[in-house]
């Protein structure tokens, strides 16, 4: 089964400013934590993929034209909602649910500003799978 | 050796010849499968500019041997070693029997403590010859990762300290069961995804197929592996109809018969009375012959579905699995209207509970028995459900069709 880990910037548990205000050295912890994760997902056969996205400073909103012919609508950040925006996801390929939400809780304890865990909410979402072959 | 096979099906013809022999020699299956994978990147690597050798599957097992031989730097292998080296120069003898090997590979890759995830790409590697890379397309996860998921079953093997021999008659049972159920799995797992955007993915149900007919040759005997290699021909043969130009899944109901693969469902057919007449019957069995039924049906309309209750009743005695009751239910509509169905649905809803399946059925149901609001309900509650796209949007076109009547 494959899932999706998301986090946003939204707020967490720990109530930590953003990443932007932390000593050089909680983020240097935190960067290690997350790339020690992945070699410990990739070492048990689960990552598929594990992405950090660009700010929101760099975020577009793009709509189409209302109608053809017409350009789409398109929004540069920075964007108010930015706590909705996602800041990065991984993807892993495990054997049940309950693994996934297993390492979703290790996401979650990410070391913030003098290593205390971050806490953040990390939405666990199954990945459509092929059909059945009896359909 | 077949003219125009390439280096790459040789390879992957040799590669559980040479890794039964290399087991049979040395033991210790897991080193010996590491071994085997060096010597056949070095095939594939050297092959292409030098040319195959005279004795291809002697060159891997001398090269895995080889390898093996580094693996063990203890005094005693290296003893072990070079009485090993020497037997090799001397004689290089051509392996023991293949089919033989194979068989007793997948016994051991297919091994009833490792998951299903886990066994499903060792088999492939270890007893089907595909590269890690090949395996890892596949599955769409990265290469690395699947090299890791290989060496983590391999791990546990090791500790299983598994001889490399026929399983006792007592254990056979259960171990052949296993295996059957890796089989099965995996090929699910490619018909599954077979068309559509999907169709550069190795073929993982021409893989199972394969297998399937390597157990069958190691042990013709038995009604349970005809079965399986059966359902899996059945199955198939409707492969070319059971997506529609655009990818999209067309149910059985409504596929263009003309398209089933007739050889495929000939030679099944032959397979299955043979297998029925052992008087044996299994789950794999009665599964066939249900697709049997289906593949010789004229028409949806026109199907035995009297003769599909029976088989599904048998099977349901036989597992007690309530998805076998689901499709019971649907056989049942079939032979006395959509109020039978029905009426066994009712008593599914503890065992089942919100289940997708349990739903798009009673849509089904439903929508035979002239409910469209129900069908409906019922349509969108199953595409709600579902874990897969191409399903979800079959389901939720049905929900938008069962409210509104098709146009002009």
């Amino acid at each position: 089964m494959r899932f999706m880990l998301l986090q946003s910037y939204g707020e967490t548990e720990s109530r930590c400013p953003p990443v932007t205000e932390w000593r050089p050295e909680d983020i240097r912890a935190h960067v290690d934590f997350q790339i020690a994760l992945n070699a410990e997902l990739t070492q048990r056969g689960e990552l598929v993929d594990a992405q950090g996205l660009a700010g929101p400073e760099q975020a577009k909103f793009v709509i189409a034209a209302n109608g053809s012919g017409g350009a789409p609508v398109v929004t540069d950040g920075p964007y108010p909602e930015t706590k909705e925006l996602l800041a990065g996801y991984r993807i892993v390929d495990v054997e049940s649910t309950e693994r996934a939400v297993e390492i979703a809780a290790q996401v979650s304890a990410a070391p913030g500003p003098d290593g205390v865990p971050v806490r953040a909410t990390i939405e666990v979402r199954q990945v459509m799978s092929a059909p059945d072959p009896e359909v | 050796m077949t003219a125009g096979v390439g280096i790459e099906g040789l390879l992957r013809e040799l590669a559980p010849q040479a890794l039964g022999a290399v087991t049979r020699r040395y033991g210790h299956f897991a080193d010996a499968e590491d071994a085997v994978q060096e010597a056949l990147v070095a095939a594939a690597t050297s092959w292409p500019v030098d040319g195959v050798p005279e004795k291809p599957l002697g060159w891997l097992v001398r090269v895995a041997s080889r390898r093996m031989a580094d693996l063990y730097r203890s005094d005693e292998a290296r003893r072990r070693r070079e009485d090993l080296a020497a037997s090799w120069s001397i004689a290089p003898a051509e392996p023991a029997p293949a089919a033989d090997d194979s068989i007793l590979l997948m016994f051991l890759s297919c091994h009833p403590t490792l998951s299903p995830g886990a066994a499903i790409p060792l088999t492939l590697r270890a007893v089907a010859g595909l590269t890690t890379r090949e395996i890892a397309a596949a599955f769409l996860v990265p290469e690395t990762t699947m090299a890791q998921r290989i060496s983590r079953a391999k791990a546990k093997l090791r500790a299983e300290e598994e001889p490399f021999r026929m399983p006792s008659a007592a254990e056979r049972g259960e171990r052949l069961a296993s295996v059957l159920h890796v089989l099965y799995l995996l090929f699910n797992e490619g018909y599954a995804t077979s068309g559509g955007p999907e169709l550069a993915r190795t073929d993982l149900s021409g893989e199972a197929i394969r297998l399937a007919r390597m157990v069958r040759a190691a042990l013709p005997e038995d009604p349970e592996v005809a079965g399986l290699l059966t359902l899996m021909l059945l199955t198939d043969a409707r492969r070319p109809a059971r997506t529609d130009a655009g990818g999209e899944l067309v149910p059985l109901a409504e596929q263009d018969r003309t398209r089933w693969d007739r050889a495929l469902i000939a030679e099944g057919l032959a397979l299955v009375t043979e297998a029925l007449r052992a008087g044996r019957m299994g789950e794999y069995q009665l599964q066939a012959a249900i697709a049997a039924v289906h593949d010789q049906a004229p028409s949806h309309g026109e199907t035995e579905w009297s003769q599909i209750l029976a088989l599904y009743s048998r099977l349901e005695q036989l597992t007690g699995n309530p998805m076998v009751t689901l499709n019971r239910a649907v056989a049942a509509a079939m032979v006395d209207g959509p109020g039978a169905g029905l009426t066994l649905l009712a008593g599914l809803e503890e065992r089942l509970g919100d289940h997708r399946r349990l739903h798009s059925v009673r849509a089904h149901l439903l929508e035979q028995a002239g409910d469209t609001a129900g069908a409906a309900a019922e349509f969108a509650a199953a595409a709600a459900r579902t874990d897969n796209l191409r399903e979800q949007r079959y389901l939720t076109t049905r929900a938008a069709r069962a409210v509104t009547p098709p146009g002009p």
